[in-house]
């Protein structure tokens, strides 16, 4: 298996006034390509800032990120852009639905933006996996919680992304919700064979990945593998 | 990194997407963008078809190709000319005369125009009935104004008296070349066929009297070679020549002023519509600002993002532009209807293609150049606030800023310029127009300030709570203000000005003011109709001694070689007037002496007399204290020389004069006088009329009162236009107003539901929107109204050079009228607000 995310010696400090705020320090570790990993850990200790620098979404003041064998530190905002587009897939806690798009047109849009000239057959098919064949033209504002997190999951795996980052998936739904989405989760990761790097609070969660990294204070605690391993 | 990447297509079809869902929200954006665009072209298009009708009905407007005319009967050589021309194809000899109708014995000054020949060649002699603009010359009758037979309840068959001669009406006179507008208001047209004017013995010397000499062109005559050649031949003569194409080009220019000032007006509508605009763009990027992260987040980038939004917003710049036009062509149908009486003929509505340009052009142009400053905030959004709230990073860098601020003045000054197509002027208006917005929005942001520094903590919680909503985040409190402030600036402006001017002309009727004027009085009636007067019981204000002159020399120059002198920068009516002048030991109230002094006696040695000249008439003539001229005084060459220039108040309503004798030179001289009195009412005026013109047929009575009317009724008219406009203004200010509601509508929601949750009752929250929205029209009407004020002030002593005697209208009207609109509109679009029930918002908040 190769590398496919490498992040060494990363460290980010927030200034607030005239205090600094290290929120991520010294930071190493890998990831396999096809591997399910999970980044733990209580509130404020680092983990979505730490998902926003492997995604290539924030710049780093210490160390570096190499994403996809591509080195991040180096790249501009229009660059890191397509190497999203092309790599990277994404779930959010709060769904992050462009709420003037149809469920449809919402999934369709990476692909659209890598050129692709008919998305929706593509676009169709991962709404019906996800069990929203009857919901294609409804806005995200028609559609529930659970229904529109499916849709960004659809959106995630429309561009066939070698990674995937997850941040709360299932942060704002309720219990049984959660569980459905998270089984369509792992279901299509494995279908795809893309690499999950799931962000959680949620042990139960992260227990379903093959590692975990746990968090505290803005440093690694812990780095295990899981039984599912 | 090279992939194929989504092309234009996709930005044009993710354009439409969102704009497809957020159609609402867009309302008020189209709105502001449909009312300044239509203001824009309904004036620019009305102006076009303006000059368009002029240059179409210049023939009909004039009813011959070309004119010969003079104020004085044709001299041997003019004869000559109009004689080599091939002869007058018709002519007419005009002049203002009372009239009287002998069924009621009511009489009315009038213009009388005897109609030698089948005038007019063009356009429509239109009378009722048909046949009488035929044979009305045949039965030598005459054809009587249609608004004088119905004011006088006269009718075809009866008869009019006109001097000496009573003559059968023939018909009513509904139109003819060149007579509506102004002077047809003063002077209704009678038209009388020439034999009947020697008859009518009102020819005499001293009476102004206008000759017209009427041509029809050869098919293939070259009108301006000939205006070339001719003219100036004439002028020597003291007779003009004017083509039709020349009077259209006089007459267009002389709309071009009014023409201007509306499309000012309009203009200022624009930039409320523009300030609506990035108003309400503000508020729409920014609540795409979510979306414009998550589309970076997955892959678009920053150039990809902008022009989604860009292409967005040049579309329904262009959509706006199209429905603004449609609804200005609409609007300017109704401009002829508000003029009617104004204009001089009628106008036929067109479409403009030139307008239709300028506002498609316009509505995208705007568009984009408002919305370029928070458009330019998804450029700067970072993808990272997908996964947590970013501070405002939508700023954007301060050369952007500055460079869309400057491409927004360029903007504003480029469009002035093109309107008034003067560079200075544009550039006073651009600066009158920032410095307006500038004391608006910095008094607006004094007002916050000083809220907040000297809060009212000892308010109660109400009249707190809505204080604080003009400073809470996001407050549309300086937008309001600018836009409800200008609105009722351009209008009481209006109001104001108005006063300034009627207050010029108006006649104090409690005061021994001259109200009715007897022109035309010749020295041996002079006696007798003091008398006539006096017998009424009413007292002779006035005994105006005028004799005609024209100049013969300037300096040491004789006028004739200054006519011919084409480098001569002397204004040209000094050497063509007919000067009627006065002669008296004093100066009076409208007159102030500049330079010089008024000698009131002629000095008793042989040198040059001592005159006084009107400002303006020694700065046309070039002339100063000390220099001579030479008048030739009805064939008597009398030396003179300007001891005093003094200025004249021309617009207020008396007897004035640009040349003053003193005493003791001109009393022998052939004179005419004029008569003054005051009378107390209409009917005690009708009946000195009436007596009179039986008395002296060829005097004429002018009752000031008819002519204050006359103006007031133009200066309605006008200002019903420019309230029209000013409404546009009023109009997007409302827009404005409730877009501010709009977009803080969800904060004032949540706000409401926490007061209501910890025990506000409706009606203190209904309190609390009520005197935030009075606040601001008070506060925006206001300050709109003070500087109304100031404006008007300044242009009654610079402009009118008149005292400013401000009316009371727009204290009492204009300013409450806003105030109520502005809380009606906020109350009226905040019940969603007041309705919202805590728990479904609490719960939507959840979600």
């Amino acid at each position: 298996m190769s590398k496919i995310l490498n992040v060494d010696g990363l460290g980010k400090t927030y200034t607030s006034g005239s205090r600094a705020l290290t929120v991520l320090d010294a930071i190493s570790f890998t990831i396999e390509a096809g591997e399910t990993f999970a980044i733990v850990g209580p509130s404020g200790s680092g983990k979505t800032t730490l998902l926003g620098l492997c995604a290539g979404l924030d710049q780093p003041d210490r160390g570096y990120v190499e994403l996809c064998g591509t080195r991040l530190s180096g790249l501009t905002e229009d660059e890191l852009a397509l190497l999203r587009n092309r790599e990277v897939g994404f779930i959010f806690q709060n769904f992050q639905l462009l709420p003037t798009l149809t469920a449809l047109e919402n999934v369709i849009v990476p692909i659209e933006l890598q050129g692709a000239k008919n998305p929706t057959k593509v676009g169709m098919d991962l709404l019906a996996k996800v069990g929203l064949e009857e919901r294609f033209h409804h806005y995200p504002s028609q559609l529930s919680g659970g229904e529109q997190q499916r849709v960004a999951l659809a959106r995630a795996f429309s561009s066939k992304p070698s990674i995937l980052f997850a941040d709360e998936p299932t942060g704002n739904l309720d219990e049984g919700t959660g569980e459905k989405v998270v089984e369509l989760l792992f279901d299509l990761n494995k279908e795809a064979g893309t690499t999950l790097v799931i962000v959680t609070h949620d042990l139960e969660l992260a227990q379903k990945t093959q590692k975990i990294l746990q968090l505290k204070g803005g440093k690694i605690v812990a780095h295990k593998i899981t039984a599912e391993s | 990194m090279k992939m194929e990447r989504a092309g234009f297509d996709w930005l044009l079809k993710m354009a439409w997407r969102d704009s497809r869902a957020s159609g609402k929200r867009l309302l008020l954006f189209m709105a502001s963008i449909v009312l300044g665009i239509a203001a824009v072209v309904s004036i620019q298009s009305f102006s076009i078809n303006l000059k368009g009708n002029i240059a179409l009905q210049s023939k009909a407007l004039m009813g011959a190709d070309y004119r010969i005319d003079s104020n004085q009967a044709p001299t041997p050589r003019v004869a000559e000319i109009i004689d080599s021309l091939g002869g007058a194809d018709a002519s007419a000899v005009s002049f203002p005369s009372m009239v009287v109708f002998p069924k009621s014995g009511n009489t009315k000054l009038a213009g009388i125009r005897g109609i030698q020949g089948n005038y007019p060649f063009y356009g429509e002699l239109e009378t009722k009935p048909v046949e009488a603009a035929l044979n009305y010359q045949k039965q030598g009758g005459a054809l009587v104004d249609a608004t004088l037979m119905l004011q006088f309840g006269v009718k075809t068959g009866d008869s009019i008296k006109v001097g000496n001669v009573v003559l059968p009406i023939s018909g009513t006179l509904v139109s003819a070349p060149g007579t509506n507008g102004v002077g047809a208001s003063i002077a209704p047209p009678i038209w009388i066929p020439y034999e009947k004017i020697e008859e009518t013995g009102l020819v005499q010397t001293g009476s102004r009297i206008g000759y017209d000499f009427y041509f029809v062109a050869e098919p293939d005559q070259e009108l301006e070679e000939l205006d070339r050649l001719v003219d100036p031949m004439l002028d020597v003569e003291n007779a003009d020549l004017d083509t039709h194409i020349s009077t259209g080009q006089r007459l267009g220019r002389s709309y071009e002023n009014f023409g201007k000032f509306l499309n000012l007006v309009a203009f200022i509508a624009l930039l409320l519509g523009c300030v609506g605009i990035a108003s309400s763009v503000h508020i729409y990027i920014k609540e795409k600002l979510s979306a414009v992260a998550v589309l970076k987040c997955i892959g678009a980038t920053r150039k990809q993002t902008f022009l989604i939004y860009l292409i967005q917003i040049f579309g329904m710049g262009f959509f706006g532009g199209f429905l603004g036009v449609l609804t200005g062509l609409m609007l300017q149908q109704l401009f002829p209807l508000l003029l009617e009486g104004y204009l001089p003929f009628d106008v036929e509505i067109d479409i403009a293609p030139q307008a239709i340009g300028v506002g498609l052009i316009l509505g995208v142009l705007m568009s984009v150049l408002f919305a370029l400053s928070p458009l330019l905030g998804t450029w700067f959004v970072s993808p990272l606030q997908v996964l947590r709230a970013q501070g405002d990073s939508s700023k954007g860098s301060l050369i952007s800023r500055v460079a869309v601020l400057s491409a927004i003045l360029i903007f504003v000054y480029g469009f002035a310029f093109w309107l008034l197509k003067d560079g200075w002027y544009a550039l006073f208006f651009v600066l009158g127009i920032m410095l307006v917005f500038m004391i608006l929005g910095g008094i607006a942001v004094l007002f916050m300030r000083l809220i907040k520094r000297y809060f009212p903590k000892t308010w109660d919680f109400s009249a707190r709570q809505s204080l604080l909503n003009l400073f809470r985040p996001n407050n549309q409190t300086t937008v309001l203000i600018l836009a409800i402030g200008v609105g009722t600036f351009l209008i009481s402006t209006l109001y104001f000005t108005k006063d300034i001017l009627l207050a010029k002309t108006s006649i104090e009727g409690t005061s021994k003011a001259p109200n009715l004027v007897l022109m035309d009085v010749q020295t041996d009636e002079k006696e007798v109709a003091a008398k006539s007067i006096m017998a009424s019981g009413l007292e002779v204000l006035d005994n105006i001694p005028i004799i005609t002159m024209r100049m013969h020399q300037i300096k040491d120059r004789p006028v004739r070689e200054i006519i011919l002198d084409s480098t001569s920068t002397i204004n040209r009516w000094i050497l063509h007037h007919e000067f009627r002048v006065t002669y008296r030991d004093e100066l009076i109230d409208s007159e102030t002496s500049q330079k010089g002094s008024w000698p009131s006696q002629a000095s008793t040695d042989n040198s040059a007399i001592a005159i006084s000249l009107a400002e303006n008439v020694a700065n046309d003539a070039q002339v100063d204290i000390g220099d001579k001229l030479i008048f030739n005084v009805q064939g008597v060459l009398m030396e003179t020389v300007v001891a005093n220039i003094r200025t004249v108040d021309w617009a207020r309503m008396q007897i004035n004069f640009s040349i003053l004798f003193p005493k003791g030179v001109l009393e022998n001289a052939p004179q005419f006088h004029v008569l003054t009195t005051n009378v107390p009412d209409a009917a005690a005026s009708a009946n000195l009329q009436r007596k009179l013109v039986k008395e002296f047929p060829t005097v004429s009575v002018i009752d000031l009162r008819q002519i204050l009317t006359v103006v007031e009724g133009i200066l309605n008219k006008i200002s019903w236009v420019i309230n029209f406009m000013a409404f546009f203004s009023i109009l997007t200010g409302i827009i404005v107003l409730i877009g501010s509601v709009r977009t803080s509508k969800y904060q004032r929601i949540k706000e409401n539901v926490l007061l209501r949750t910890l025990g506000a009752k409706s009606k203190q929250l209904l309190k609390i929107a009520a005197l935030e929205y009075l606040y601001l029209g008070l506060i925006g009407s206001g300050i709109g109204l003070v500087l109304a004020f100031c404006s008007s002030f300044l242009l009654a002593q610079f402009i009118f050079e008149t005292a400013f005697i401000p009316s009371w209208q727009p204290f009492v009207i204009v300013l409450p009228m806003i105030t109520l609109l502005v809380l009606s509109i906020g109350l009226f679009n905040s019940r969603t607000v007041l309705r919202s029930s805590p728990l479904a918002v609490l719960r939507n908040e959840a979600n």
